[in-house]
């Protein structure tokens, strides 16, 4: 047995995340997954899933295992960074549904996964950039060996030997720079057709024109030479670009991922009455479904008949759930906890709330890419510069009576020292220490752009349930209840899915009921010991009464009287310091809440929070999210729900605890680990001091070129002041961005 | 001098075979999924490197 030990119980084996809820199809038929296996030629079969709640390598050991058992799969490959799994198999035992059924058994969700074209298109270019990366490290490494002689040769080295090794490096240089350089030349390429210009134009010239000048040069057997420079601007800026774009392929699969949380089936009523498992995709308007107890809701619909209690975790983001009965709208993606139901579709699986969820966070994702970074704001005010510069400085040249070849060395000798490498790192530089030390607080941050937003922060948005609060039950009064009646609630409790009765699990003990009744909006009924015993409502109240952030059921054996049960959804410990730390900074605070309004008030109340609205749905949360973008006030949403992921989308800024909803924790900037608020005003504290670095470093390159450009301009430029000045105002604008670690 | 004859040719070889390594290991998928290779390492195989031989 290996250090991770393979686990027979449902779920994540290290117990840190919650078992996802079990499909089951209610009458075991089978739904045709075919169209997503791919046959190939010889006999083996092969299908790409997508698992939910896979979180560890305890998740990656068993889900491996446990496949690899099946009779016939030659193949079972986890990738947890993406959660897909892919599986090869052959023979007639396995099918989809079989797999899915034994990851279900195994207490992990899946469902099939098509992967889209765009994001196999970035995945592909993510591995050319990488290449790319390569290929100009290993020429970087290799020309600046034989600069280095040249250089430090100086007057001994014979004119020979220089020339062989600039025609060394020349080989070297020219084949990485065609290669390595394509992502640049391809993006400048793209910008000059379309009229504009963008941070790869400058580039893309610099390296071409140095290539071609030392060329010129090795030819002519002259001594300077500017492959090193060429090789080594390449390497540097395709570091940054490859952390870029791993930073943002990530972001992109937050739509994918609801995949796995929709059901794949619906058993939908024939006219005659009979019953039909068919897929979600087949669901028209108009058919009328069953949902069984404990059953995802497949799409929207209203009730028909039956009454029962709704988990509306997904749309409302409260964890007590709702009562509902006949002519009440239900979504897609809530849960049918406690007694079966029939429903009217309203709309189609496409159509639904959850595609509609998707739909309104790629829009706010949409929003965020429009934000300009600064390192591209400097480089739009640094391009014409630059480039009139250096056409100044050639005509210069000949003006006062210069040859053309002289004229043309120092106009390119402005554009390779003024080539933005200084600039290209400033930013990257200081992003990277600053989420290194984020990473220390617990405090996951998704992007660069993501600090920067962050910094501008100035009035924060929360979520109340989960966020502010934790969401979960706990009961306050179990000092005043005896063991024994303690232990016969939690014999009831054990059987119920109710978020409260789940307060209860600790307390359980030898004690267990048999056929317990579970009646919406009532409570659990069963028998102890010959005694009737109910849990829940008091007489005809309604059970579970929420009243601010406090409940109470009650328990009754046989005739005694009642006994009082006292529940709260606690609000985090840290939460008061934070909301004080939060305001000493300047900032303004906000809550905004699915849960009822005067629910809502009183948490505000409690918590000092002057601006509040409750009973909103996710649509308005967005809504209330762009008018305080309008008003300037660039809000940080903070939030957990599915019902916070358009919000948090359409955010200036946004973060989500570790334990929120995988779309919300897609949708965010930063995610605070270890569940605890009391990270955010550290993050916004970081992030501002950041920003400072940011602006001094890019003070240090603009002095560096107030320095080096008149040398350029003047003709003192050679290849070795070139790369000193080139690696000198680099390293400097590092070591800037590292003095972040001591503060 | 003549040693840089040989040297320089020795020293790109031995670059070149490194970057042939980089783009297999790209090609083969290694960079797919670094946090699950991160945890792989602590994964046992169950069964014993070799059979027992009972006979």
């Amino acid at each position: 047995m290996g250090i991770i030990a393979f686990d027979k119980t449902a779920g994540c084996p290290s117990g840190l995340q919650a078992v996802p809820i079990k499909e089951t199809d209610p009458l075991g038929n089978q739904i045709d997954l075919s169209s997503y296996v791919v046959s190939r030629g010889d006999g083996t079969q092969e299908i790409d899933l997508i698992v939910q709640g896979a979180h560890c390598g305890g998740c990656l050991s068993k889900i491996e295992r446990g496949i690899s058992e099946l009779p016939g799969v030659s193949t079972a490959r986890m990738n947890l960074s993406t959660l897909k799994l892919h599986v090869d198999w052959s023979g007639t035992e396995v099918g989809p549904n079989t797999l899915i059924q034994t990851l279900s058994n195994m207490g992990y969700g899946a469902a099939p996964y098509e992967i889209s074209t765009s994001q196999r298109q970035s995945r592909h270019e993510l591995k050319s950039l990488l290449r790319a990366m390569a290929v100009a490290g290993f020429a970087a490494i290799n020309v600046m060996l034989l600069s280095v002689a040249v250089w430090s040769g100086g007057g001994e080295m014979q004119a020979s030997t220089h020339t062989i090794f600039h025609w060394i490096s020349a080989m070297i240089a020219l084949p990485a720079v065609a290669y390595a350089g394509q992502p640049f030349f391809r993006s400048a390429w793209a910008a000059l057709k379309n009229k504009r210009t963008n941070m790869d134009v400058p580039i893309s010239l610099a390296v071409f024109l140095a290539c071609g000048l030392s060329l010129y040069e090795t030819i002519k057997g002259n001594p300077d030479t500017y492959f090193d420079a060429a090789v080594m601007l390449l390497f540097l800026l395709l570091i940054g670009r490859y952390l870029d774009a791993k930073l943002r392929l990530k972001t992109g699969e937050a739509a994918q991922r609801l995949a796995a949380m929709q059901t794949t089936s619906a058993t939908r009523i024939e006219p005659n009455g009979s019953l039909e498992t068919i897929p979600i995709r087949q669901v028209v308007p108009d058919d009328t479904i069953l949902i069984p107890a404990g059953q995802r809701i497949p799409v929207d619909g209203i009730i028909l008949t039956g009454r029962s209690e709704i988990d509306t975790h997904i749309a409302t983001g409260e964890t007590v759930p709702s009562l509902s009965g006949p002519e009440d709208m239900i979504y897609a993606g809530m849960i049918n906890l406690t007694a079966p139901l029939t429903m009217k579709v309203v709309s189609a699986h496409s159509d639904s709330f959850l595609s509609e969820i998707t739909k309104l966070v790629e829009i706010g994702e949409q929003g965020k890419s429009n934000f300009v970074k600064i390192a591209d704001r400097a480089a739009r005010a640094y391009v014409p510069v630059v480039h009139s510069l250096a056409a100044l400085t050639f005509i210069g040249w000949l003006f006062v009576g210069a040859e053309l070849r002289p004229a043309a060395l120092n106009a390119i000798a402005v554009l390779i020292i003024t080539c933005p490498c200084a600039l290209g790192l400033a930013v990257p530089a200081v992003q990277i220490v600053a989420s290194g030390r984020l990473f220390k607080h617990g405090i996951l941050i998704k992007s660069g752009d993501a600090l920067e937003r962050l910094a501008k922060t100035r009035h924060v948005i929360f979520d109340k349930t989960g966020t502010l609060t934790s969401g979960i039950f706990t009961l306050d009064n179990a000092a005043d209840i005896s063991a024994a009646h303690l232990e016969i609630a939690a014999a009831l409790a054990a059987q119920s899915r109710h978020p409260i009765a789940k307060a209860l699990h600790p307390f359980s003990g030898a004690i267990s009921a048999q056929d317990v009744e579970e009646i919406a909006g009532v409570g659990l009924r069963c028998q102890v010991n010959s005694q009737r015993v109910t849990f829940g409502a008091f007489k005809n109240t309604q059970s579970f009464i929420s009243s601010g952030v406090s409940s109470e059921s009650w328990l009754q054996i046989g005739d005694d009287p009642p006994i009082c049960f006292k529940f709260s959804d606690t609000v985090r410990d840290d939460t008061q310091q934070t909301l004080k730390e939060l305001d000493s900074i300047g900032l303004t605070l906000e809550m905004l809440s699915g849960d009822e309004k005067n629910v809502t008030a009183s948490v505000a109340q409690m918590l000092g929070i002057k601006k509040f609205k409750g009973g909103i749905a996710p649509k308005e949360k967005q809504t209330i999210l762009y008018q305080r973008l309008s008003e300037a006030r660039y809000p940080l949403m903070v939030g957990d729900g599915i019902n916070d992921a358009p919000a948090l989308a359409a955010a200036y800024s946004s973060a989500s605890l570790a334990t929120a909803s995988d779309i919300s924790r897609s949708a965010s900037d930063i995610i605070l680990q270890g569940d605890k608020l009391s990270g955010l005003p550290k993050a916004i504290k970081i992030a501002r001091q950041a920003q400072n670095r940011v602006k001094e470093n890019l003070g240090i390159a603009v002095i560096y070129n107030m320095i080096a450009v008149p040398l350029a301009v003047f003709g003192f430029v050679n290849p070795l002041i070139a790369a000193l000045a080139m690696s000198g105002s680099s390293l400097i604008v590092t070591l800037n961005a590292l003095r972040m670690l001591k503060s | 001098m003549t040693a840089l004859l040989w040297l320089i040719p020795i020293a790109l070889v031995l670059g070149s075979l490194g970057l042939v390594a980089f783009f297999w290991a790209v090609r083969s998928g290694q960079f797919d999924d670094e946090k699950g290779n991160a945890v792989r390492i602590l994964m046992g195989d169950d069964k014993p490197l070799y059979e027992k031989d009972d006979a």
